[in-house]
């Protein structure tokens, strides 16, 4: 029988620090990705009832604890740090995403340089302030972004996609630290 | 050319796929002749000038949204979500 090796997205390819910015995968988290049926309050209520979190606005994030929940796309948000709770399946689509999606953490002074060379969405503090969140493009793949600290954000793309995300990082790390 | 998102603000259009004229919301009836589905699903009208179409905020928070442009000077005039139309269409017939 196959011997199945438990292995993250981005393993062997990160970490990765180039000039200020450093490249890193975060902690494995379940994700659960959650779209109310109908009534995004009776999700909302669930929600805050089971986990002490609050349904997240476009383009927000709420956090508790380790436990977070993220804005990712229209009428979905995505539960991260924990299983979700049984109750919230009467209230919305509640789907396993842990294993599909590559994370990583950019940080550093520069970290927001490097974005700008990827993204079409200004990410600069003034904008774009803690805790927000956005779906949008990192170069050709679809991503979400969420500012984590002052200098620093999470991006995850969809994990086939874990190779190209950190080429076009790396790329973009080496320019911006190029440029001094 | 930035297109407006109603959820997610104004964004750049590379995030946008285009579908085409507006019409897939005007689906016809049960009742409908040939030629009406004929029309629908085939003829397009190509105006100098203000047009609705589809597009999708894929790469965002991936809505539907119905643009306004107008095809001679590509201003947006307005952009709703094709839900939005949608039930506005149903509601007024």
């Amino acid at each position: 029988m196959v011997e199945l090796i438990a292995k993250s997205a981005c393993e062997g390819l990160l970490p990765l620090s180039i000039g200020s910015v450093t490249a890193e995968e975060p902690e494995y988290a379940v994700m659960t990705s959650l779209s109310a049926f109908a009534d995004p309050s009776a999700l909302d209520a669930a929600l805050s009832k089971a986990h002490g979190l609050e349904l997240p606005l476009p383009g927000q994030s709420t956090s508790k604890g380790g436990l977070r929940c993220l804005w990712f796309g229209r009428d979905s948000v995505m539960l991260i740090g924990v299983a979700p709770d049984p109750a919230l399946v009467e209230h919305g689509a509640v789907v396993d995403q842990s294993d599909a999606w590559a994370r990583v953490t950019l940080s550093g002074a520069g970290a927001v340089d490097v974005l700008a060379r990827l993204v079409p969405v200004d990410l600069r503090a003034a904008v774009f302030r803690l805790g927000q969140t956005a779906r949008t493009q990192l170069g050709h793949m679809q991503a979400s972004i969420t500012r984590t600290a002052p200098d620093g954000f999470e991006i995850m793309v969809f994990r086939s996609m874990a190779g190209s995300l950190v080429h076009d990082l790396k790329r973009a790390m080496a320019a911006v630290s190029m440029r001094g | 050319m930035r297109i407006e998102c109603p959820i997610c603000g104004e964004r750049d259009r590379r995030e946008f796929y285009y579908q085409g004229a507006a019409v897939m919301l005007a689906r016809p009836g049960d009742a409908a002749t040939e030629a009406e589905w004929q029309s629908y699903l085939h003829l397009r009208e190509n105006p100098a000038g203000r047009t609705d179409e589809l597009w999708q905020h894929e790469a965002g928070c991936r809505a539907w949204v119905v643009v306004t442009r107008d095809t001679t000077t590509h201003v947006i005039a307005t952009v709703r979500l094709a839900t939005d139309v949608a039930q506005t269409r149903e509601a007024t017939g």
